[in-house]
């Protein structure tokens, strides 16, 4: 498999990876179909959590569509994403609490609630070397292009990423909530919450690793 | 932090119910003459251990004075909420405020419930200071943290500025400050609840400190002035939405109990006595097209007794007031308990038609006038107060203390401390268990009771019983 492959595969695994993760909202929906008796409920509450992820993942990923644009800041700009991720992922590490301010979301508003635990968790930001992977492969198949062309490519590819990344997530946390409104009952909330606070702040360490070892030995 | 959520987590009310029963119950001691120092009695109640029935370990507080009253868990299955991820703090801690000193002691349960001991001590100036609060009383573990009502604004006599609710870290006990941002026509507190994904609180009110902590006022309740109201708040925004005055005469609206299912969206609050006719009330309210409604629902007469039978307080009437002090609901919303404190007696009702209680079941122990000994022979003072229900529903615990000054005006002659337990029926029906009694030491009298692994007063859901 080619760089391009594994990286749409990382897309995907890291949309399914948040979507089982209960703390990105699939309980959220199960509560909701339940409260209101109706499969529906359930529905429109995964609908609403995944406009508020897509929201956060744009977020991060819109302003490095824009600057790697600039052929030759590239490779700053990966090494800074990677060192930002890394960061990110040590400070989790070190701060595992939640940080209050989540806690005062009203629960009608789902969507805002999704876009801020994808953002206060760096769910986004976990997806920005992958992203910047995937603009640099699909660059080196093209010659010079102007940075206006790339711009418009790159962007293209952040609506892609974000896309597929969410949809993945969407399956993932959905067939869990539908399995746990369904057939497993509300037991299944408890029993399948793990804490992956320290293994999420590891994941976001380990992807900014890996992006920053491919910088520093790209020979471009 | 752990791993997986508490065991003693549940995602509905449905699922604790099924949960192993209680080992340990947590009763709070109060030394109504302030000679001595608080304590925390731990009571073994597994039916199949040598010490049944009897006080396992007591942490004695290192001060005089506190007066324990009401206390509750750092966390319950609240915790379970997929708004908050707080799903991995532990059911550990005892949170319990010192009702006249304003200070709070951290208990901690782990790792044997039989060695508990004192993990942290919050002094009052502190609660003063990030407050302005004083006089700390209902505890409930929710989304931003422990919740601590009080019944005390600030200053020396705890009037200057109206009471309130505040929030405390649930893992480091720092005191964050007031939770309103917006209280409304609010000016006196006791009780709170809410139901979570609905995003609604419920307050009730009792009165402002010098009209309880130096005795029950009469004038100040033959002119109703005592509270009377409900008050409706928007959780999260913390803001005030709505008050339903239950009308003067109805003084002294205090435990509030939301139904456990949170697709349930009523709840009822018991009435201490109206002054009509001394007798006590339950009411439900409820949420409809966006409005809370309230409803007196069932009531409770006074009783006449002679004049020789009663304490001076009450030899005027003739007759010994009910004195709703306390009311609980079972895990399945199905039976509320009534505790009527002066005239001696535990009420159950059939509660599954809310606006349309049943009365299934009943049993007389203390009271003013009757004085009904214990079926095991024992004398009991006072009468049924605090009243707290196995998850399960089947074992029915209480106290017979209501707050030191006011023991002594309706019972005169002393309330030692008891903790008894009644069997309830499936269906209904109540029996006091003959081999469940326990005596607290002298100079000392009993007050809530906190159940190992939550309760019904305790845990609040996010999840529907299906």
């Amino acid at each position: 498999m080619g760089t391009m492959a594994w990286l749409w595969l990382a897309v995907i695994a890291s949309g399914l990876y948040h979507g089982i993760n209960p703390g990105m909202g699939w309980p959220l929906a199960v509560s909701s179909g339940l409260m209101e008796k109706s499969p529906r409920a359930l529905f429109g509450a995964l609908g609403i959590l995944a406009i508020g992820h897509l929201a956060a993942t744009l977020l991060m990923l819109l302003p490095f569509a824009l600057l790697v644009a600039v052929a030759e800041w590239r490779r700053p700009i990966q090494a800074a994403a990677a060192l930002i991720v890394i960061g990110f992922g040590l400070f989790r590490v070190l701060n595992p609490r939640h940080p209050r301010a989540l806690a005062k979301i009203p629960p009608t508003q789902l969507g805002f609630w999704s876009f801020a635990v994808a953002i206060a968790h760096g769910a986004g930001l976990m997806l920005v070397p992958i992203y910047l992977g995937l603009c640099q492969a699909s660059d080196l198949d093209r010659s010079h292009p102007a940075a206006s062309t790339l711009a418009s490519a790159n962007l293209g590819i952040a609506l892609l990423v974000a896309l597929v990344h969410v949809a993945a997530m969407i399956v993932a946390g959905g067939s869990l909530a539908w399995a746990v409104y369904r057939y497993l009952g509300v037991r299944f909330v408890s029993k399948s919450w793990f804490n992956l606070d320290k293994v999420w702040a590891i994941s976001l360490v380990l992807v900014g690793g890996i992006a920053l070892a491919f910088n520093l030995v790209d020979p471009m | 932090m752990t791993m997986r959520p508490d065991p003693t987590f549940h995602a509905s009310p449905k699922l604790a119910m099924e949960a192993p029963p209680e080992n340990f119950a947590y009763t709070l001691l109060l030394s109504p003459d302030f000679s001595k120092p608080d304590a925390l009695a731990v009571i073994d109640v597994n039916k199949d251990s040598a010490s049944y029935g009897q006080i396992v370990h007591t942490i004695t507080m290192p001060n005089k004075g506190d007066e324990f009253h009401h206390f509750g868990w750092n966390a319950c299955s609240s915790a379970l909420s997929p708004l908050t991820g707080h799903a991995f703090v532990e059911r550990r801690y005892l949170v319990i405020p010192g009702l006249r000193s304003s200070r709070i002691y951290i208990v901690d349960t782990k790792p044997d419930p039989t060695k508990a001991r004192i993990h942290k001590i919050i002094e009052p100036e502190e609660v003063f200071k990030k407050t302005g609060y004083s006089r700390p009383h209902t505890i409930h573990c929710g989304p931003e943290g422990i919740y601590v009502s009080t019944l005390g604004g600030g200053g020396k006599d705890g009037t200057d500025g109206p009471p309130g609710v505040f929030i405390m870290d649930c893992e480091t006990f720092e005191v964050l400050g007031r939770w309103e941002i917006d209280r409304g026509p609010q000016d006196k507190h006791y009780d709170f609840w809410w139901n979570l994904p609905r995003d609604y609180m419920v307050s009730s009110e009792w009165a402002v400190p010098p009209q309880f902590e130096n005795g029950i006022v009469p004038e100040d309740l033959l002119s109703n002035k005592y509270g009377h109201r409900l008050h409706f708040w928007d959780l999260r925004e913390r803001r005030h939405v709505q008050t339903l005055d239950l009308g003067a005469n109805h003084q002294m609206a205090l435990e509030v109990r939301p139904a456990h299912d949170p697709v349930r969206e009523y709840g009822f609050v018991g009435v201490v006595v109206d002054t009509n006719n001394l007798e006590g009330s339950i009411w439900t309210w409820w949420r409809e097209g966006g409005q809370f409604h309230v409803e007196k629902t069932a009531t409770i007469p006074a009783e006449p007794a002679p004049k020789e039978k009663l304490p001076p307080l009450l030899q005027g009437f003739g007759a010994v007031p009910p004195l709703v002090t306390d009311i609980d609901l079972s895990m399945d919303d199905r039976f509320l308990y009534v505790s009527c404190w002066g005239t001696g007696e535990m009420r159950q009702y059939d509660v599954s038609e809310p606006r349309k209680p049943k009365l299934a079941g009943s049993v007389h122990i203390g009271g003013i006038a009757r004085r009904t000994p214990h079926p095991n022979g024992k004398a009991v003072a006072g009468g049924p107060q605090m009243v707290e229900i196995s998850r399960d529903g089947k074992r029915v615990y209480w106290t017979n203390s209501l707050y030191s000054t006011w023991d002594d005006q309706f019972y005169p002659d002393g309330v030692p401390g008891v903790e008894v337990m009644a069997k309830a029926g499936a269906n209904g029906g109540l029996e006091l268990a003959s081999d469940y009694f326990v005596s607290f030491p002298d100079g000392y009298r009993a007050h809530q009771i906190r159940l190992e692994g939550g309760d019904c007063s305790t845990d609040s859901f996010c999840y529907p019983s299906v």
